[in-house]
């Protein structure tokens, strides 16, 4: 269903449309026959077009299409366990469906009232492939679930993102209501303060000061832009809200431009994000429809409007100055502050610019108080923050967590341990600014203050788990290549500092390394934290000061024997077969890119290391355990 | 891997002539004349009526909207997205963000650059594929991850590449053979 709204025009007209809609929805025929199926981006890679497609052909040929409503939703988020569809009022949970289960689900649990449950949510109890899997049918008995804590995410996955009415019927634009209804923007203001919430892009800059700064920029003109360019390559939370619950966001943002006098604002997506794109646009016109964007605001007089700005790959422009400069049309390149985007920003208007998460937020915060915000998180730290999960984790996927949970409780308790039962190594936090977090800290609580002492960063979201067969060396160096290519290059400390620390780590993992290395990396990094010019710079060498504090040791490993311990950098490694083991299959020769290796059908093979590149093809393809690496 | 029986293809401008595709490079100046801001969602859709941003189509732009063409060429330039050469009929995109990475993306990277025999950036001489990298699709949880056009191909093995592959040849000989 994608249905649109009808201009609403007063306040009371919402209340009276929200009570409707909650009927509507509420009403027992509505909640038991209803399929809700995952359309986020994850769950669309792994084919839930097509089972959506076949449960509308089987509730087709049970003549139940008119009586039974199958809900597109946004991400659910155990995107590895995708597709996913929830089916009746008490939820239950079917996973890694494939198009031929439909029929089963319709027949045995639409019509006959019993869960089919093969298909269901299984907890796998030693995380190995061999181990049991124990069938938990409904959602509310997963540990996934249960111990999450859904503001940001309130809708997310249970509601179609297409209808606005749904919105409406889980309090979507009741705070906005509530603001234009006899709010000032200093009672708003005050609830902002009070409720602690930082900004969740990466900086933790509170939001409540900074929309302070915005109202105190006297103009007539002036703009607020949301920043969706979500550049942490391992981080998918914006786009999940964005694809998920877009009107959240919208409407955290008509709060914003109510707060600080702006009528116009701007959302900036990167392209990779096309779907989201197309959510949000969808959204955005239905609210217009509705009244609830453009002129004279529920006929409070307020007015404002959102436009979308797509990026066009660049990492600088999630840099605030540089977003800025590329909606403007310009190269995305930084500039100096102060003087700050609240004072002099888009076109040299005051500018109030927040995050995709930040923004979604507000509207839960007006509409029960700043103070019941609070109550959620630490001391310093309020409030819940959205993860990205992934990497060799059992669960990756979405979840939302009270700030100050521990990573222990994040990857092991939701995540469901790590994959493969392989042991726990680093868990990377906050992209190519943060650092890596190693097993001593796991209980550590994940808050702003917490992080920063272990040299890491809050970040957005990203939350990458890396296991025994991951080198700690090779990570830095992959988020010092990722800065290198995305450095503007405007100022010399991060241009040249920067490719003068990756030639050192290439050098370490080709084996080149020297006594010494470490130390003038640290030096050097050091002196880009210092010297450049915006945020990019200022963190590119974290990855690597992370690293050479916690995992010191395996840098020693590559430069002094010239052995990289999680065998990845190739030209550490050799590759042998045992020729005990080989059955003479000839499956790896056929494989070998190189025709690296030789050997007769039934006799055993063996690698010419000349001509191996390190590839790993032989070993991932031997049915017989025979190829190893050392 | 997921096998999908609906393939994306783009057919909108295989047949137009170079003159039709410009015309409709103006169409869009026209719309986006005198707003502020204009020149990167005219870059951007221009890349999608030509496929790429060859000079011709820069200079179009720089005197549709006014904009020095050097300034135009310095937009383009700066942005990942915006390319100055034909691209292929698939553009193939390798995640290479973190959760890829560490999942083994780049093995899937080199296997595809040994089967296309090019590297990244380039486009085959049968002008079929693009190779490029990605710096994350947002689907982390199912890394590693490749994007062909629009389709995406999750929790890839290198030993898998080929068959995609061969996926996308086929209905190019079918297509021979029916002409
Ligand atoms: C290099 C660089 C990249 C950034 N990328 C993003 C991003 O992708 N998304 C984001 O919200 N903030 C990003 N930021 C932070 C923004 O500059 C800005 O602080 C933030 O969007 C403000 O919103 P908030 O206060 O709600 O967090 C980035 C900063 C730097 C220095
Ligand atoms: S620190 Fe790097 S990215 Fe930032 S302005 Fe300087 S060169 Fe550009
Ligand atoms: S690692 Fe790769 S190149 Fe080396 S022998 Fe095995 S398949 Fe061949
Ligand atoms: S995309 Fe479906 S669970 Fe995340």
């Amino acid at each position: 269903m994608t249905d649109t709204c009808k201009k609403i025009g007063s306040v009371k007209q919402l209340e009276a449309v929200r009570t409707a809609a909650v009927e509507a929805a509420g009403s027992s025929a509505a909640e038991t026959e209803k399929i809700l199926i995952c359309m986020g981006g994850g769950c669309i890679a792994s084919g839930s077009e097509c089972v959506k497609n076949a449960l509308l052909e089987s509730l087709d040929k049970h003549k139940l299409g008119d009586k039974v409503s199958v809900v597109e939703t946004g991400c659910l988020g155990p995107c590895v366990r995708g597709p996913v569809v929830m089916v009746g009022a008490d939820r239950a949970f079917y996973q890694n469906l494939k198009p031929d289960d439909a029929e089963k689900i319709v027949e045995q649990h639409v019509i006959g009232g019993k869960i089919v449950e093969e298909l269901t949510w299984t907890d796998d109890s030693d995380n190995s492939a061999s181990s049991p899997k124990i069938p938990v049918p409904l959602q509310d008995d997963i540990e996934f679930f249960k111990r999450q804590t859904k503001i940001v995410l309130r809708n997310c996955g249970l509601i179609d993102p297409g209808s606005i009415t749904e919105y409406i019927a889980r309090d979507g634009y009741r705070a906005l209501g509530k603001v234009l209804d006899g709010m000032t923007s200093d009672d708003v203001l005050s609830e902002m303060n009070k409720s602690g919430l930082k900004g969740r892009g990466g900086g933790g800059f509170p939001t409540g000061r900074k929309w302070e700064f915005a109202i105190k920029s006297p103009d007539p003109v002036k703009y607020i832009l949301c920043n969706a360019d979500e550049g942490d390559p391992g981080a998918f939370m914006d786009r999940s809200v964005l694809e998920g619950d877009p009107h959240s966001v919208i409407e955290g943002m008509a709060i914003g431009g109510f707060t600080i006098g702006s009528s116009q604002g701007y959302v900036y997506v990167r392209a990779e994000y096309p779907l989201a794109v197309e959510r949000l646009q969808k959204a955005i016109q239905d609210a217009r429809a509705a009244g609830l964007l453009g002129e004279n605001i529920l006929g409070t007089g307020f007015s404002f409007d959102l436009e979308i700005r797509m990026g066009s790959g660049a990492f600088v422009c999630g840099e605030e100055t540089a977003l800025i400069a590329s909606i403007e049309g310009e190269r995305g390149e930084p500039r100096s502050r102060p003087p700050f985007p609240a004072v002099k920003g888009l076109w040299e208007k005051p500018t109030l610019l927040n995050n995709v998460e930040t923004y979604a937020n507000v509207p839960a915060i007006l509409l029960n108080g700043g103070d019941w915000f609070a109550s959620f998180g630490t001391e310093n730290s309020k409030g819940t923050k959205v993860f990205a999960l992934a990497g060799a984790i059992n669960i990756s996927g979405l979840v939302e967590v009270p700030v100050g949970t521990t990573f222990r409780e994040i990857i092991y308790d939701i995540g469901g341990g790590i994959l493969g039962g392989k042991k726990f190594k680093a868990a990377q936090i906050g992209g190519p600014s943060g650092g890596c977090i190693p097993e001593q800290y796991l209980d550590t609580p994940i808050d702003y203050e917490s992080l920063n002492a272990l040299g890491a960063i809050m970040g957005s979201g990203g939350l990458v788990v890396m296991d025994e067969d991951t080198c700690m060396v090779d990570v830095a160096r992959f988020f010092l290549e990722f800065m290198q290519e995305e450095s503007c290059g405007k100022c010399v400390p991060c241009r040249l500092g920067i490719t003068r620390m990756l030639d050192i780590i290439n050098g370490i993992t080709q084996g080149h390394g020297q006594p010494g290395d470490i130390e003038e990396l640290q030096q050097i990094g050091e002196g880009i934290q210092a010297a450049a010019l915006c945020g990019l710079g200022q963190t590119a060498p974290n990855p690597v000061l992370s690293t050479i504090r916690h995992f010191r040791d395996e840098y020693e490993a590559h430069i002094n024997d010239k052995h990289c311990p999680a065998h990845v950098c190739k030209d550490l490694v050799s590759y042998s077969i045992d020729a005990e083991k080989c059955t003479g299959c000839t499956l790896c020769a056929k494989k070998c890119p190189t025709d690296a290796i030789t050997g007769v059908v039934k006799g055993p093979h063996a690698i010419v290391l000349d001509k191996c590149i390190a590839c790993g093809m032989c070993l991932e393809v031997c049915r017989f355990d025979a190829v190893s690496v050392k | 891997m997921v096998e999908k029986n609906c393939k994306s293809s783009c057919k909108c401008c295989e047949n137009e002539s170079q003159e039709t595709l410009l015309s409709r490079v103006d169409e869009l100046i026209n719309e986006y004349r005198g707003q502020k801001g204009a020149l990167i969602p005219v870059l951007q859709q221009g890349q999608a009526i030509f496929g790429y941003l060859p000079e011709i189509v820069q200079k179009r732009i720089s005197e549709g909207l006014g904009i020095p063409l050097h300034k135009v060429y310095g937009v383009v330039t700066f942005y990942s997205f915006f390319s100055q050469e034909p691209r292929g009929k698939y553009l193939i995109r390798v995640c290479m963000g973190t959760a890829c990475y560490v999942r083994n993306g780049k093995k899937v990277l080199d296997e595809l650059k040994e089967q296309l025999g090019v590297d990244v950036g380039e486009t085959t001489d049968d002008l079929l594929f693009t190779l490029d990298v990605g710096r994350c699709f947002g689907a982390c949880g199912l890394a590693p991850i490749i994007m062909v056009n629009d389709d995406v191909y999750q929790r890839l093995k290198p030993s898998e590449i080929g068959k995609i592959l061969e996926s996308y040849r086929k209905p190019q000989v079918e297509a021979e053979v029916a002409k």
